[in-house]
């Protein structure tokens, strides 16, 4: 399973005065497994990208194929695999429409002609899975909920469709810190499970370090930097603060430490990890 | 599918019509669409024709604009057309079984459809030349003198303004919903008339929703600025009238004169 993003451009009102490229000869290939993060200011083509990447959008030139098929073309084939791609918009709460929690997540079931007893188990499944009691939850109207847990009601929603790649676009935006915390330890959580490969969109920088195997960053349509995060945050900075985002405050702080002489772990994804060696650290020095 | 729909009609532009003003913009559109019906002789006829082409290569609009505002209504045109040539009486042009075309037919028919092209063209250079919120601002300050009569102009001005304010909000959540909903394998463009009507609900429940939630915040928002409706209210962009609009009443009254002159004394 991968997603392969060839040559593709995508221009918005063409052959208007509002013409405007927003995807500029962008080209990259997602592996089953990985855990991509894409970060880029407003307007740097993130969410264009990722409405290509279920065929939502079809780009103005090159190609984008989800296993090998084409998503541009409109045989049943590519309609299908369409849902192989799960997408999580901004704001997914604003989504909901049923009467009830167990209705609306079953609405992508029934999309794909799911059987009664094969929707059901996929709606109980999709609620345990973001962390909903489906004895308390499921007759409740959506409407009735708070914010976090319409914004779950949502994911499970999409989770639903059984996708081999979920993409969440800012899952973080308008929550609370802890609304925060809970919904990525629960992203690491689904990541682990290996059900599914994750590419989360952000232009927060702390919570794609913490969590990401595999960065993406985009400018001006273009995918300017792409590896890993630490190799990205410790030798690219330049370019990456080009693009309009900083390293994570962690990195910063542990370079700062080690500029006054201190030894750390310049690479630790963790705030966690970075005290424990800092303590060890200290620790080691006090003996001496 | 969304991206298609532009809002109103407004081609940006730097044009001696972009500038001119609002008010006198409504104003001269009006007197010169009410003149052009004074126009009877093809020597008359001319004559629009003329300041019609003067004013397009004014505003320095695409032909292409002009062209594609008249086209949707071509069946319009050829109803008014083949209703003139069928149906006026005179001397017989040609006939063939029951229908017969009469030379006056024919010269009426092509009269009237020229006299309708020519009113959608110069209404849409208004449209062209003014985005939507100046247009308001323009009919709001011509409606303002009847306010002792009781029409709320700044009232609907305002509606006016949030409404288009809005359209494009709306389209863009529509849009969102649509892409949301179909990532979730809704589908909105196959099925019989009911099916689709049925697969719409998913669309239109959370685009009202959203719609009420937005209302509600802006009329917060405006309330917590002070906003009472327009008594003593100032604006940000005054409307001043400059040269252009001077010569501009100055052409269309010019026009009109002449027209009139044509039409009752030649």
């Amino acid at each position: 399973m991968s997603i392969v993003v060839e040559k593709v451009s995508y221009i918005y009102g063409g052959g208007t005065p509002y013409e405007k490229k927003a995807l500029d000869q962008v080209s990259l290939e997602i592996h089953e497994g990985e855990f991509v993060g894409i970060i880029g200011h407003t307007g740097s083509g993130k969410s264009t990208l990722i409405q290509h990447l279920n065929g939502l959008l079809h780009p103005t030139s090159g190609t984008v194929s989800v296993n090998g098929v084409d998503l541009a073309e409109k045989s049943t084939e590519a309609s299908a695999i369409r849902h192989k791609v799960g997408m999580v918009f901004q704001y997914p709460e604003h989504q909901l429409f049923e009467e009830t929690v167990a209705k609306d997540i079953a609405f992508g079931p029934n999309n794909l002609h799911c059987l009664p007893d094969e929707t059901e188990r996929r709606v109980r499944e999709a609620m345990k899975f973001v962390g909903l009691d489906y004895d308390t939850f499921a007759e409740r109207s959506p409407f009735r909920l708070s914010g976090g847990q319409m914004r779950r009601v949502a994911i499970a929603g999409v989770i639903a469709l059984h996708p081999d790649f979920l993409i969440l676009d800012e899952p973080s935006a308008g929550l609370d810190p802890i609304g925060r915390r809970e919904i990525f330890s629960q992203i690491r959580q689904w990541y682990k499970t290996g059900r599914f490969s994750v590419i989360l969109v952000s232009h927060n920088m702390d919570d794609i370090a913490r969590l990401a195997t595999r960065l993406i960053v985009m400018n001006c349509g273009r995918a300017v930097l792409d590896g890993s995060p630490m190799d990205i945050f410790l030798h690219h900075r330049d370019i990456l603060q080009q693009s309009g985002v900083d390293v994570p405050p962690l990195t910063k702080t542990l370079e700062y430490l080690q500029e006054r002489g201190i030894r750390v772990p310049l690479a630790a994804r963790e705030t966690e990890e970075a005290a424990q060696a800092l303590y060890d650290e200290w620790r080691t020095r006090g003996t001496c | 599918m969304l991206k298609d729909i532009t809002l109103g009609q407004y081609y940006p532009g730097n044009s001696f019509l972009h500038r001119m003003d609002p008010r006198a913009k409504i104003l001269c559109t009006m007197i010169f669409l009410i003149a052009i019906f004074l126009a009877e002789t093809p020597a008359a006829y001319g004559l629009v024709t003329l300041f019609i082409l003067f004013c397009i290569s004014l505003s320095r609009l695409p032909a292409m604009l002009i062209w594609k505002s008249i086209r949707p209504l071509w069946i319009i045109l050829l109803f008014t057309l083949m209703i003139h040539v069928l149906t006026t009486p005179g001397t017989v042009l040609f006939s063939w079984g029951w229908i017969s075309v009469s030379e006056e037919g024919l010269r009426n028919g092509i009269l009237m459809t020229l006299r309708l092209v020519y009113l959608i063209a110069f209404s849409s250079l208004l449209t062209y030349t003014t985005s939507p919120i100046v247009l308001t601002d323009g009919i709001e300050a011509l409606l303002s003198p009847f306010k002792k009569m009781g029409v709320p102009a700044h009232e609907l001005a305002m509606m006016m303004t949030i409404a288009l304010r809005f359209i494009p909000t709306l389209l863009e959540e529509t849009d969102r919903i649509m892409k949301a909903q179909e990532s979730r394998g809704a589908d909105f463009s196959s099925g019989n008339l009911w099916r689709r009507a049925q697969n719409m609900i998913p669309l239109l429940v959370p685009l009202f929703i959203s719609a009420f939630r937005r209302a509600d915040d802006l009329a917060t928002a405006m309330e917590s600025r002070c906003y009472r409706g327009g008594e003593g209210r100032t604006r940000m962009h005054e409307l001043v009238y400059s040269w252009r609009d001077s010569a501009g009443f100055a052409a269309v009254a010019a026009v009109t004169a002449v027209l009139l002159l044509m039409r009752w004394w030649l």
